[in-house]
Parts: C-alpha cells; sequence; structure tokens
C-alpha cells in the first residue's frame, strides 16, 4: 500500500511555497522508487511551521516543517517515510504544543481530511450532525442552536438561533440561507482556511440552517481574493451533490436543499450583510437602511438567513454533540469556542482555536510567542481594520464580546494583528480613515465625508497646526461618525482612530508622517 | 458601429444568454466578461443594459462601483501587494514604496511598456505570513525586498 504523505494546498502553505514542496516529493519518490500518494489536505493553521508536511506512518501521524523544495532529498535520506529523524521533524502532529492546547469543535477536521473527500469528511464522523438534524422539527433544531449560546461569529454577536426563529417563522414560499464568506478584515483567515480546509462541515452546516428556518436555497457570498476557496468550494458542492447530500433528497430523507458560490468583487463594505445582499442581487454594493431585517426582507426581498462562514460551521457540532456541550466551553454570555486568528508581527501566526476568556496576553505573548521581529510589543489590533488598537496595559482584557465592549474595543471576527514598537500609531489612525473612505459605500454621509475628513484633520495635527484643536476635531468627528454612520464601517472606524488617540497620545504630537504620495 | 464593437457585442450577449437564470446575474455576468476580455469593454455595458432589462446608467453604476472590475486592460501581469495592517506590521509600506520605485507607476497604474500593473489589495487572508502579495493571481506569502526583486526580475520590468 503506498505511503499517505500530506502537503497542504491552503492558500497560506502555497503562499510559502507548498505547490513546490508537493512536485518535489512526487518527483524523488518516482526516481526513489518509493511508492507515495501525495494528498494535499487542509492547513492546521501553524503558519511559521509551513509548508508543513506529515507522513502517515504505524505510529500515527508525523509533521516535518517548514520544509522548502531543497530539503526534500534530505528528508528521503533521513527515511521520513517512516518517521525518521530529521532536523524539521515535529513528532506527532495532535502533540504539537500548539494543536494540542486548543478545543477544536468548529475546525475539528480541518487539516486532517482531503478537504474534497467526503469519505475522509464521514470517517471523521462528518454528516452526524445533519443526520441528526434530519431527525428532528424545524423547531428542535432551531432550539437546539439557541441553547447552545452560538452567536453571529461575523463580529456582532448576535444570537444565531433568534435569527434562525425570525427566518423559520416568516411565511414565504422561497426562503434563502447566505453565508457571508466575505472575510475582509485584515488579521482574519478563519473563513478561508475552512472552506479551503473542510468545506464539508459549511456545506453540512447550510443545510442544517435550511432544515431549521424552511430555506430550500443557500448561497456562500465570498471575495475574489479567495480564488482557491472557490474553487473547493465549488469542488466539494459538486461532490455533495453527486452523492445525493445536496440536491432533492437530502440522505435519502425527500427534504431539498441546493447552494452555489457567488463572488464579489473587491468592495469591503459587501462584507456588511445589506451591502451583501444588494451585491448578490447585482447592485451597488449600497447598504439598506434596517428594518426591514434581511430575515424578513432580504435576497430578492425574501426572508433570508445572513450567518457568518464560522457561525454555520459551528452549527454541525452542536447538533452532533449537543447544545450543552458546545455552550459548556466559553464564558459570560459568550459561549463555545471560538477561532481567534493571530496574525501581522507574531512569532507563531496562525488560527487558534479555544473556549471564549483567555486574555489578550495569553494569546499575544503566550501562544503567538510574541513578535517576529524579536521587539517589544507596543499595540495589538483586535478585530480588523474597525478593531481598536489595545496597549500591552489592556492585555489582562478577556477574550468575550463584553469584555471588549467594556474597554471600548470589540473582538469582531476575532482577527488579532500585532505591531511592534515601531508602529506610529498616528499613521494607523490615518491609515483607518483613508480605508474607510476608500471603501465607504457612500451611501450616509458621516462614512463618506467624515472619512476624508478625519485624514486631513490628522495631516494637520501632525503638521502641528493647532494641535489641541484638531484632536478636539478629530473626537468630535469620530463621534459623529460612530452615532450617525448606517453601518459598522462609518460606525466604527472610530474605534481604530480614538483607541490610537487614547492610549497611544505620544504618537499624536507633531511628526512627520512616514507615508508615500498617493 | 465597428465590426470588433459588433463582435464584441455577440459574446457578451452570449454571456449574459449563457447566465440569465441565475438570481441576480449582473455580477456574474460582468466578471464573465472581464474573464474573457480582461476588462469591461466599451459597448458591453450596452449590451447587458438590453439583455437584462436595465438602464445603461444602472449598469454602469454596478460596473464602476466595484474596485474589480477594470476599463481598461491590465498590463501583462498583474502584481497585487496587500496595503491592510497585518501586512503593514511587517513592512508591507516599505515593500509597496520599492515596487513602485522600481516599476515607477504608482498604485494602479500600469508601467509604459505595459508589461506591469501595480495595484493595492486590502487582505488576501494570508496574515499570518505576512506581507503577501498576488502575482497573475498566484499568491506570495513574506515577501521581502529580495523577493519581490526576483518576481519583478521573473516578470521582466
Amino acid at each position: 500500500m503506498s505511503i499517505k504523505v500530506y502537503v497542504p494546498l491552503d492558500s497560506g502553505s502555497v503562499a510559502l511555497g507548498a505547490d513546490d514542496v508537493a512536485t518535489a516529493i512526487a518527483q524523488k519518490a518516482t526516481t526513489a522508487g518509493a511508492d507515495v500518494k501525495v494528498v494535499r489536505n487542509g492547513s492546521f493553521g501553524m503558519y511559521w511551521l509551513e509548508p508543513m508536511v506529515e507522513v502517515e506512518t504505524s505510529h500515527g501521524r508525523v509533521a516535518y516543517g517548514p520544509v522548502k523544495p531543497e530539503d526534500v532529498d534530505a528528508l528521503f535520506a533521513a527515511d521520513f517515510l517512516t518517521g525518521g529523524e530529521h532536523k524539521l521533524y515535529l513528532g506527532r502532529t495532535e502533540n504539537i504544543p500548539f494543536l494540542k492546547s486548543q478545543t477544536r469543535l468548529t475546525f475539528q477536521r480541518c487539516g486532517f481530511i482531503d478537504p474534497v473527500s467526503l469519505e475522509d469528511y464521514r470517517a471523521y464522523d462528518g454528516l452526524t450532525g445533519l443526520k441528526n438534524a434530519l431527525e428532528m422539527t424545524d423547531e428542535q433544531i432551531v432550539q437546539s442552536v439557541t441553547d447552545s449560546g452560538l452567536r453571529g461569529r461575523g463580529g456582532a454577536g448576535f444570537p444565531t438561533g433568534i435569527k434562525w426563529n425570525t427566518v423559520r417563522q416568516a411565511p414565504a414560499e422561497q426562503k434563502y440561507i447566505v453565508c457571508n464568506a466575505d472575510e475582509g478584515d485584515s488579521g482574519t483567515f478563519a473563513d478561508r482556511m475552512i472552506m479551503e480546509g473542510e468545506p464539508f462541515v459549511l456545506i453540512e452546516g447550510m443545510i442544517i440552517a435550511g432544515l431549521a428556518t424552511g430555506a430550500t436555497k443557500g448561497y456562500v457570498y465570498t471575495r475574489s481574493e479567495y480564488p482557491a476557496a472557490i474553487r473547493i468550494m465549488n469542488e466539494a458542492i459538486e461532490v455533495a451533490r453527486a452523492n445525493g447530500v445536496l440536491g432533492e433528497n437530502i440522505l435519502g430523507s425527500g427534504k431539498t436543499f441546493d447552494m452555489e458560490v457567488r463572488m464579489g468583487a473587491g468592495a469591503y463594505v459587501c462584507g456588511e450583510e445589506t451591502s451583501l445582499l444588494n451585491s448578490m442581487e447585482g447592485k451597488r454594493g449600497v447598504v439598506r437602511a434596517k428594518p426591514p431585517l434581511p430575515a424578513l426582507e432580504g435576497f430578492m426581498g425574501r426572508p433570508t438567513v445572513v450567518n457568518n462562514v464560522i457561525s454555520l460551521c459551528s452549527v454541525p457540532v452542536i447538533l452532533e454533540k449537543g447544545a450543552d456541550y458546545y455552550r459548556d466551553f466559553g464564558m459570560g454570555r459568550s459561549r463555545g469556542t471560538i477561532p481567534i486568528q493571530i496574525a501581522g508581527n507574531v512569532k507563531h501566526g496562525g488560527l487558534y482555536e479555544v473556549g471564549f476568556g483567555l486574555t489578550l496576553g495569553e494569546i499575544v505573548e503566550q501562544i503567538g510567542g510574541g513578535t517576529a521581529t524579536g521587539r517589544p510589543i507596543k499595540a495589538v489590533q483586535v478585530g480588523g481594520p474597525l478593531g481598536a488598537y489595545f496597549p500591552k496595559e489592556l492585555f489582562d482584557t478577556p477574550f468575550d464580546y463584553e469584555e471588549f465592549a467594556k474597554r471600548d474595543g470589540l473582538i469582531g471576527h476575532a482577527g488579532v494583528v500585532v505591531f511592534d514598537d515601531t508602529v506610529d500609531l498616528m499613521k494607523q489612525a490615518r491609515f483607518a480613515m483613508e480605508f474607510c473612505a476608500i471603501e465607504s459605500c457612500g451611501k450616509c454621509t458621516p462614512c463618506r465625508i467624515g472619512s476624508i475628513r478625519g485624514t486631513e484633520v490628522v495631516d494637520k495635527l501632525a503638521r502641528g497646526e493647532d494641535p489641541e484643536l484638531q484632536i478636539e476635531l478629530l473626537t468630535d468627528l469620530c463621534n459623529t461618525m460612530k452615532f450617525g454612520s448606517l453601518c459598522a464601517l462609518g460606525g466604527f472606524t472610530p474605534y481604530p482612530v480614538m483607541s490610537a488617540l487614547t492610549h497611544f497620545p505620544d504618537d499624536f504630537k507633531p511628526h512627520a508622517l512616514d507615508i508615500a504620495a498617493e | 458601429m465597428s465590426t470588433k464593437i459588433e463582435e464584441h457585442s455577440v459574446r457578451v450577449a452570449a454571456i449574459c444568454d449563457r447566465m440569465a437564470a441565475l438570481e441576480g446575474p449582473l455580477l456574474p455576468i460582468l466578471h464573465e466578461v472581464q474573464e474573457e476580455f480582461g476588462h469591461i469593454p466599451e459597448g458591453a455595458l450596452q449590451t447587458i443594459s438590453k439583455k437584462l432589462n436595465l438602464s445603461r446608467a444602472e449598469v454602469h453604476g454596478v460596473a464602476s462601483f466595484y474596485h474589480d472590475f477594470r476599463e481598461e486592460k491590465a498590463g501583462k501581469h498583474v502584481i497585487k501587494i496587500c496595503r491592510a495592517e497585518a501586512c503593514q506590521a511587517m513592512g508591507a509600506d516599505d515593500l509597496g514604496d520599492h515596487a513602485k520605485s522600481r516599476l515607477k507607476v504608482d498604485w494602479s497604474q500600469t508601467t509604459s511598456d505595459q508589461k506591469v500593473t501595480l495595484e493595492p489589495v486590502f487582505c488576501l487572508g494570508l496574515c499570518a505570513c505576512a506581507p503577501a502579495a498576488m502575482v497573475d493571481g498566484k499568491v506570495v506569502g513574506r515577501v521581502s525586498k529580495d523577493r519581490m526583486n526576483r518576481i519583478l526580475d521573473e516578470v521582466g520590468a
């Protein structure tokens, strides 16, 4: 029997050379006459070890990393096909401390399986949640999700079960499940990783959402910046259809659900749910005023569940193991697990799924291992471009929706971006305003005009033109944007700006900003 | 009407017919048109608007809203460099400046020999291997200046 060698197909791994490594291994195996089957798996999310190559041996899966194509000869010489010793040897995959200390519920199979092999997915207990759901009434499924305490992982943290119940009770001929996979926040890649590494769990979650609400059609709206995720999702949907998981007779139940992938076109604001719906309808991605809620008048004016990828991917495990099992992880009103994405200037960057409640300091210093440059950490931005910059003094903040809100921050989609002491927070504040100006949909004035005025005020501050007045103006402007904007783009841009100003006042003394001409 | 525009409109009409059954077909159509022509060619908006029973202004409004859709063809090679925060934390600003000065272009411009278009991108989801870039659709992580130089050499810039 051929020896299985795993080389990830995850974009992050490919960006570090995984394709070349896979080719080199296959070629070397041929010339060495070794019976090797190269399997392209998802990533475990330990990007400092990528490309991480694994071999299935008699004593389990063992890992080597980070592997470069030029290491392949030496790996063969070291007998890595039987788990031989080599300087890149990492031991058994499941014992790597970064992975072992996690609580992987949503990402339980990501990395272990061939993403488009339904056989692999089933072998790891995939589809059990769906089978259970098929035995339940719509009301029971919704109750289970409500009881689990699952809240929207896109950032708003709205209880998923309550949203589903609204759609369930809405009378309509056609309802929809829309998966918001428009993961535009810098520092986040959980949606990409799971779509590339375990697409069937998203499909399973969407079918369950359909059964719970009476929706028979689903869409995954994702980004054009994610071509691999689109390719793999489409492939998995085809496999699911061919095997009776999707279609008019889900697993022989007589129930219907089908889905397709839609690609955005480079507009950040389309991650906002109403703007996403407009985009899907073929309109400009302009934000809609709420009410009406998308749950009642969503895609094509019909009742629509709009859920984030990770919310939907967390549903199968809830239906498989029960609401109590999921709810028992976490703290306060933040129940279950959260896939934290540790990024930027950090030694051990990657995805770390764990129950809510770790402190920010534990995340970036212990798990992340400090900065990649080896310099001291100065600031950590949590929650993407609309999230606050936290100083070291706030590293005791537990990772929890409410605890972050108490400190004028947000966890958003759980991206954590680390900066060393060379960062200039006035420059970052200016960037937040500039980004808002570039990506504003233009519908509301505080966002459209406020963001431009914001960059101008920061520029005046940098030049030292009446600094006290500029700070007063900037504060007032942020207040207007926060309370006057229609959606989170204009409404949350004040978070990075005001947190930078509040926690790093020294950076706001007049000085030249290192900004190239636009 | 020139024959080129006529030929374009036949191909655009075929794309519209193929995708007409989709719910909300406009974005998929625009993506297909750009895939086929490398940009949204003159006349395409007119054809699409007729096919979808929309005004030309509406179609123009949609095409111009999204950063992805081009009015002009890009250079032979497209290099996208991430400008978002996680990449900034690892030196993306310097990397962008370096690429701009070597190519003698600003963001969203094409070199005078039409070889390379340099575009900013806000997040490729490669935030744990920053700074990141995408070269003709292929992702590259931890792009140092040396790595960027090699990329630019490879595309003949």
